[in-house]
């Protein structure tokens, strides 16, 4: 840190220095003025209005601003999260289903993407530009062309539920069947009606019992068209942080004994963890703002086990002309992310710090 | 929330003012070209396909060329998401679409103008389609057409299974029997779609409803749940299964695949089957008499025009024009609607007496009730429907009615 190259520099005289500055300043800011403008105005100021519609009884119509909208504190907010009704139900059937989505994705898209990544990156590989090309390819493709695949794909009457039958397997309906799959496993092993400690309290408008339904066959189905689309954005990045780790490492975990797995879990998997830290925190924004394949393939449907808060937000304020609530949604999802991503952050962070008897250099030349 | 309602009441009331002021003048009175010039209004249409966009379009420029208002007619790709945008920007369509299911939602924060009681031949609408566009004692939209749904039999199935013309179920017990006589292995008696759209019919005909007369949320009432045991016995004994389970995503594809012997649908089944399966005969009858005797739903659409619109006699002369019998028949004969004008009735039977079926349902058909938030409440509704064959209808029914008493004041 206190390298003595670098004090000079920082000692040059005053008042050339801060004419320089204030002219490079004055620059910076003229050559970013058009980005600060155009993020101000698409960005800072329809948020702050959406900010201010969540608090308002804005019925859709005219301005926001107009003096008929009056401000009704968190009446939109308290509908959703405090005040029993359909409003409450929905949002908290909304949340349980993204909640799944999200716990099923990010895990499985990342070893997916880490998995892959290690595959295309060896060089005994032939063929790894095809690979990579072919496995990046789903991330190119628009969502709703996928999406469309997909509701062929698994019709009731569709290729998958074909093959399925050929293994001797009846498939679901997977896009009209409402149950969830740890409700259904659940029957299979004999519980058909739900423990009365769970069916009788709950959260948010849904018994504990409807909390862990688990993801309906139609939530699976877009579970596993997000770790086939995703994956492959996610294999580029860590292919990118694979070729960052220089062969000498790797020669040195060979040199101490260590096998494949042992050199893949003490060594490149903790170099990767910058690259992992990037993974996760796209994953669960990604993950919990899943709009358009609802949209296009099932608008919440069957039985509302598709709905999200996304979506929910969306048909709320466009559909419904609940305005308020439809801000409020989106607010509380935010809220929902941004605190998920400060926890990992902190979790992952932890993790880094690694015990100083342990540094491999001495104190001071590890930073160069 | 109360305070826009008393605001959407007196911005209702200063828009029927202007209407009444403007009534002086009248909308028959030639307004001749020239002062019509430079005049201008949008039309925003949600179209079923190219045919009823060239019909409405050739409509609407018939019109035009007589009155010198330049009209230009617009096809949403998302009608109520661009209507919503239109409202809140401040800027809508001057006339638009309406559904009756949606009539409350907009009308209740004043998107829209009361103009129907001041045009010519608001006598001729049916009045039950009047009323389902009915909101806070306002009509809302000039009704553009309506379906019921009736009974839908494919004639090569129902011969196959020995039945003939006096076998058509006119009660429950006669759907039952049929219904199970045209169960077979591949395909199903009668295949409708998973909701209350469609269930409801059942509702209908044994005297309940989700509101009763007074409209009051009388969604739990026995009546209702009996229906809905009566709907999962005939799902219980395989006879009735939803769309959704045969592979369809409607009881028309259902229908017309051949996955099911009868369907309940609308007079817009017409079109797809003779467009996606022309070889399928079928004939269509009135839904089957429940023990408070006939009972069907319809839907309503018509001409909604924008309380903001800043040329609504303009936009009122328009629909005025195009609620005429010729245009509505001329309409039902490019899409297959079925006109909303008494005085088209009979010629639309007479052109299509296949399909009076249809027409016959307007006289005993319930409406969804124009509450704000109904849409939601049914869309539930819905959504516990699609589970009823492992569901409860008495608990199914008790939510829809707490769902029902938080939105109706």
């Amino acid at each position: 840190m206190t390298t003595t190259q670098d004090r000079p520099q920082t000692r040059t005289p005053r008042p050339r220095k801060s004419r320089t500055h204030g002219r490079e300043a004055a620059a910076g800011w003229l050559f970013i003025s058009p980005m600060l403008v155009l993020l101000g105005l698409f960005l800072v100021v329809p948020v702050l209005m959406a900010a201010w519609v969540s608090v308002s009884d804005w019925s859709g119509r005219g301005s926001p601003f107009s003096s008929d909208v009056s401000f009704v504190g968190t009446d939109n907010y308290s509908a959703l999260l405090s005040e029993p009704g359909l409003a409450q139900s929905d949002f908290g059937r909304a949340l349980r289903n993204n909640g799944y989505y999200v716990l099923f994705v990010i895990p499985l898209q990342t070893a997916v993407s880490l998995f892959l990544a290690v595959m295309v990156n060896r060089r005994i590989l032939r063929g790894r530009g095809f690979f990579r090309t072919a496995f990046y390819f789903p991330s190119v493709t628009s969502s709703v062309a996928i999406t469309v695949i997909f509701l062929f794909l698994f019709s009731t009457t569709g290729a998958v539920n074909k093959a399925l039958s050929w293994l001797g397997v009846n498939g679901p309906s997977w896009f009209s069947d409402p149950g969830g799959i740890i409700h259904v496993a659940l029957r299979g092993l004999g519980v058909d009606t739900p423990p009365a400690a769970l069916a009788e309290h709950g959260l948010l408008g849904n018994s504990w019992w409807d909390w862990l339904s688990g993801p309906s066959p139609a939530m699976s189905v877009f579970i596993i068209m997000a770790v086939f689309t995703t994956s492959g954005t996610f294999m580029l990045l860590y292919v990118s942080a694979l070729q960052n780790i220089q062969g000498e490492i790797e020669e040195a975990g060979i040199m101490d004994g260590a096998n494949g797995w042992q050199r893949f879990r003490s060594i490149t998997l903790p170099m990767l963890k910058p690259t992992t830290f990037t993974v996760l925190t796209l994953g669960l924004i990604g993950t919990w703002q899943v709009f358009d394949q609802i949209y296009v393939g099932t608008q919440g449907g069957p039985a509302k086990t598709t709905l999200t808060p996304a979506y929910l937000s969306y048909t709320s304020s466009f559909q419904n002309n609940q305005w308020g609530r439809g801000a409020a949604i989106a607010f509380v999802l935010f809220a929902i992310i941004v605190t998920m991503t400060i926890v990992q952050r902190i979790l992952l962070r932890e993790r880094t710090a690694v015990p100083r008897r342990r540094r491999f250099y001495p104190d001071g030349k590890d930073e160069r | 929330m109360r305070t826009t309602t008393r605001l959407a009441t007196a911005m209702t009331a200063v828009g029927a003012l202007t209407l009444t002021a403007c009534g002086g003048s009248g909308f028959d009175d030639d307004t001749s070209t020239e002062d019509a010039a430079g005049r201008s209004i949008s039309v925003l249409i949600g179209s079923s396909g190219d045919a009823e966009t060239a019909a409405v379009t050739a409509a609407v420029d018939a019109w035009s060329a007589e009155s010198g208002v330049d009209a230009t007619v617009n096809v949403a790709s998302d009608l109520s998401q661009q209507l919503s945008q239109g409202f809140a920007g401040g800027s809508p369509a001057d006339v638009f679409y309406l559904t009756n299911d949606t009539v409350a939602t907009y009308a209740s924060n004043g998107s829209l103008d009361a103009y129907v009681d001041g045009l010519a031949n608001v006598d001729d609408f049916y009045p039950n389609v009047l009323d389902s566009f009915t909101y806070d004692s306002e009509v809302y939209a000039a009704p553009k057409d309506f379906s019921t749904l009736a009974l839908i039999i494919n004639t090569d199935l129902w011969a196959a299974a020995g039945l003939t013309d006096a076998d058509v179920p006119t009660t429950w017990d006669e759907l039952e029997t049929v219904a199970a006589a045209l169960t077979t292995d591949t395909t199903v008696g009668l295949a409708i779609s998973p909701e209350f759209a469609r269930v409801g019919a059942f509702f209908a005909q044994n005297g309940g409803w989700l509101v009763d007369e007074d409209g009051t949320p009388a969604a739990d009432s026995p009546e209702n749940v009996e229906a809905l045991t009566y709907v999962k016995d005939l799902m219980a004994a395989g006879s009735l299964k939803y769309a959704t389970d045969v592979g369809a995503g409607w009881g028309g594809e259902a229908f017309g695949t051949g996955a099911a012997a009868m369907t309940i649908e609308g007079n817009w089944i017409t079109g797809a089957l003779t467009n996606d399966y022309p070889d399928v005969a079928y004939t269509v009858a009135e839904l089957p008499a429940g023990p408070a005797g006939k009972g069907t739903i319809q839907f309503n659409g018509g001409w909604g025009v924008a309380a903001d619109s800043p040329s609504k006699d303009d936009a009122t002369a328009l629909v005025e024009y195009l609620t005429q019998p010729e245009q509505q028949l001329g309409f039902s004969e490019a899409f297959g609607v079925m006109p909303a004008v008494l005085s088209a009735a009979d010629t639309w039977k007479t052109d299509n007496p296949d399909l009076a079926p249809f027409l016959e349902g307007a006289d005993y058909a319930r409406s969804i009730p124009s509450v704000v938030g109904i849409s939601d409440v049914v869309e539930d509704l819905n959504a516990q429907l699609q589970a009823l064959s492992s569901g409860d209808p008495q608990t199914i029914l008790d939510s829809t009615q707490q769902n029902l008493e938080a939105i109706v004041p």
